[in-house]
């Protein structure tokens, strides 16, 4: 190898230089650090060097004497599967509407769009006017279109409160699911769906024939960046119930945040966030082999 | 290229050196005192003072707000950890967690300079107040004795209620109820009339754990309420079970509003300036936040009322806001000097004027607001868990509050809180027990 090619190398390796150094120093880095972390019972106040080493207790802790926790993750499947059925089903729905030559189509992308722009802690805020027990708007129509004796605290009654919480989490989402869903939709040649149409396909088998077996990629990333997203729900809890009433509506986040700010547990919460990045690690990558297996059937 | 290269060596040193550790560099610097706090309310009047402070002394003062206070909480463990804490700051958690900014070398010991000149320093305050940042002799942190904090204010929590709204309801607005029948009778009474009774932020749990430690302190005493903190008395004790029981029956008889478990503070304060509750349950800053709702909002202050003849009622109470001074601070003299100027009678009768809340100094009271004397008459009743050597775990105080939280939505019974809490005491102690 001649001085030149190493130089060409030399300086192509250069050229990534910066971004393997950021990405060490700001991601691998405190990946491994948060691993070192949740292996010691530390407050993260006083210097490391005096934490004590526990190995894997806080592991064990949270596998066999956190129910909390586990109520958490359960709360957090069950927002998930809301989500993955009604908020993408609405979202692919529309999302159909829209591919069509429908009037006004570009307004409703718009309007579409604009719940996922909103801050959580606002779409909070006034859902939780929409849902008050005692003012709320809710109740309000619910009183005059005589339903009055459904009229609830939604938020703190225990049958209501986590489903509430979904819906929110739902109208606020459904936009994401959508703008990638229309996106995919519009991909595909336009000359499928006449050819289908001169073979006497009607609606129904277009869509279960041509549509579905396209799309399929892209309802992968949707349906993964749902679980995702959905799985790290916290702003919109924090701001409609905080996790109440009781541990009602706790999600993962809200039971590390609790272990790292209100016990000063930091190793513990390491350790939570490190099973709780390994769930969904294991629910990516079956999620991700199904639909290989999808795509090839 | 060359240029390129150097570029590149450059951005690449910054990465890595712009997050390693602290060097012990200290945010203070020899000619200005740098405080940081959370309280928005405060940032006007603090700015005023530290502009009169530098007229009088030539001494600069720069007060930097940061909110919202979990952010600030963050701000300081973050600083803690980088050795880059301020001349002043403070630090809002419990006693557990401040020992460890203490054991770790952050705090300054205050006492020698509340000794100094016979303790005049120390006189001037409230003892109550200075408790909350006192650390006694053989506490169970294994912090050394000390004052480690100046309360900047005082505060209480207590009951409050709308006078007319309780006229409205039949009940006599100048005699609230001060037994427990009464109480339920009151709570009745409105829910008859048609108006909600107590508002709170008992979806921030910690206001239900000031109740419930009243009530605690009221039906068994301290002595056994530390017991129980020790380990020494069972959370399944019939004692305990009554406290969980206050709030079925407060539940039970309608005196807690809709929807109490899941509301913030502010929301309460909003529903209780609005006067669509009867009630509420909050601290001595709450004669602010009315003031500026609801300037005509007509309301008494009174303690809970009595659940037991046993022991006297207690309420939560003490120091406010503290401010402590950083033992890495270069200019420690000139921040002692600058609090004593702080807190004393002026300056806290300004405080308490401007901000509506109750000073520390025993000297200010005759400058207070009329609105505030109301929650001084009950000083002697406050209390506080700082004060105590002891302190409970934090899942036991969360797996308390959240039990209670179970009770008043009608979900457990007092006595499978207490059982829950009573087993999760256990496991605590037993992982205690396994780290020492």
């Amino acid at each position: 190898m001649g001085i030149r090619k190493t130089k060409k190398i030399f300086i192509n390796y250069l050229f990534v230089l910066p971004a393997i150094l950021l990405f060490c120093t700001f991601h691998l880095y405190p990946f491994l650090n948060v691993f070192r972390y949740s292996l010691f019972q530390w407050d993260g106040i006083v210097e490391f060097s005096s934490a004590k080493f526990v190995g894997l207790a806080h592991f064990k802790d949270i596998f066999t004497a956190n129910p909390q926790w586990w109520y958490s993750m359960w709360h957090a499947f069950y927002v998930t599967l809301l989500t993955l059925i009604f908020q993408n089903g609405l979202a692919l729905l529309l999302a159909l509407a829209c591919d069509r030559a429908i009037k006004g189509a570009r307004a409703y992308r718009m309007i579409f769009f604009l719940p996922p722009v909103l801050s959580g802690i606002v779409v909070g805020l006034i859902w939780q006017w929409i849902y008050d027990g005692n003012y709320g708007l809710l109740n309000h129509w619910l009183t005059n279109i005589g339903f009055g004796h459904l009229a609830r605290a939604w938020l703190a009654d225990p049958r209501t409160a986590l489903t509430c919480v979904g819906i929110v989490h739902m109208w606020k989402g459904f936009g994401w699911g959508f703008i990638i869903l229309l996106a995919g939709l519009q991909s595909i040649p336009r000359e499928l769906y006449e050819a289908a149409k001169v073979d006497g396909a009607g609606a129904w088998d277009t869509f279960r024939r041509v549509t579905v077996p396209l799309m399929v990629p892209v309802f992968v990333l949707v349906t993964i960046l749902t679980i995702l997203n959905t799985m790290q729900i916290y702003d919109l809890i924090v701001s409609l119930t905080g996790g109440g009433p009781g541990y009602h509506t706790e999600v993962p986040i809200t039971r590390i945040l609790a272990a790292m700010r209100g016990g000063s547990q930091l190793g513990y919460a390491c350790a939570l966030g490190i099973v709780f990045g390994l769930i969904l690690l294991v629910v990516s990558f079956v999620q991700i082999q199904a639909s290989k297996l999808a795509k090839q059937e | 290229m060359i240029k390129f290269l150097f570029l590149i060596v450059v951005l690449a040193l910054t990465s890595v050196t712009g997050c390693a550790p602290g060097d012990g560099f200290d945010k203070s610097s020899s000619d200005k005192i740098v405080a940081w706090h959370w309280m928005t309310d405060r940032e006007d009047a603090f700015t005023e003072l530290a502009e009169k402070y530098k007229a009088l002394t030539g001494t600069d003062v720069q007060f930097e707000l940061y909110a919202p206070t979990d952010a600030y909480s963050e701000k300081i463990k973050g600083a803690a950890q980088t050795k880059t804490l301020p001349d002043i700051f403070g630090i809002l958690a419990d006693k557990r967690i401040i020992s460890s900014f203490i054991k770790a070398g952050h705090v300054l010991n205050l006492s020698p300079y509340m000794d100094m000149d016979d303790g005049q320093w120390e006189k001037t305050f409230y003892a109550k107040a200075l408790n909350v940042n006192r650390f006694l002799q053989g506490n169970e942190f294994e912090v050394s004795p000390g004052i480690y904090a100046v309360p900047l204010d005082v505060m209480n929590i207590q009951m409050i209620y709308n006078k007319d709204l309780f006229k409205k309801a039949g009940l006599d607005p100048e005699n609230p109820p001060k037994n427990w029948a009464e109480f339920l009778d009151a709570g009745n009474k409105l829910h008859a009339a048609g108006i909600q009774g107590m508002v709170s932020g008992w979806g921030e749990i910690w206001m239900i754990d000031c109740l419930a430690s009243n009530y605690a302190y009221n039906i068994m005493g301290e002595q056994k309420f530390v017991d129980t903190i020790k380990g020494e008395a069972s959370y399944a004790d019939q004692d305990w079970i009554e406290v969980f029981t206050v709030f079925k029956d407060m539940r039970d008889n309608n005196l807690l509003a809709n929807g109490i478990v899941t509301m913030v503070n502010k929301h309460a304060e909003q529903m209780f300036a609005n006067q669509r509750a009867a009630l509420a349950f909050n601290g001595s800053w709450c004669v602010n936040v009315y003031n500026g709702m609801n300037p005509d909002l007509n309301y008494g202050v009174m303690l809970p009322p009595v659940y037991s003849d046993k022991y006297p009622m207690k309420i939560w109470g003490g120091a406010g806001a503290s401010l402590m001074v950083s033992a890495r601070s270069k200019n420690i003299d000139k921040t002692i000097k600058f609090l004593k100027w702080l807190t004393a009678k002026d300056q806290q009768a300004y405080l308490a004027n401007k901000t509506c809340n109750l000073p520390s100094n025993k000297e200010s009271l005759g400058e207070i607001p009329q609105a505030l004397e109301q929650f001084v008459d009950d000083m002697d009743s406050v209390t506080h868990p700082s004060n105590l050597n002891v302190s409970e775990f934090p899942k036991v105080i969360e797996a308390r509050d959240k039990g209670i939280q179970s009770i008043i939505i009608g979900e457990k019974t007092p006595e499978e809180v207490a059982l829950e809490v009573q087993a999760v005491k256990i496991r605590e102690l037993k992982k205690q027990k396994a780290r020492k």
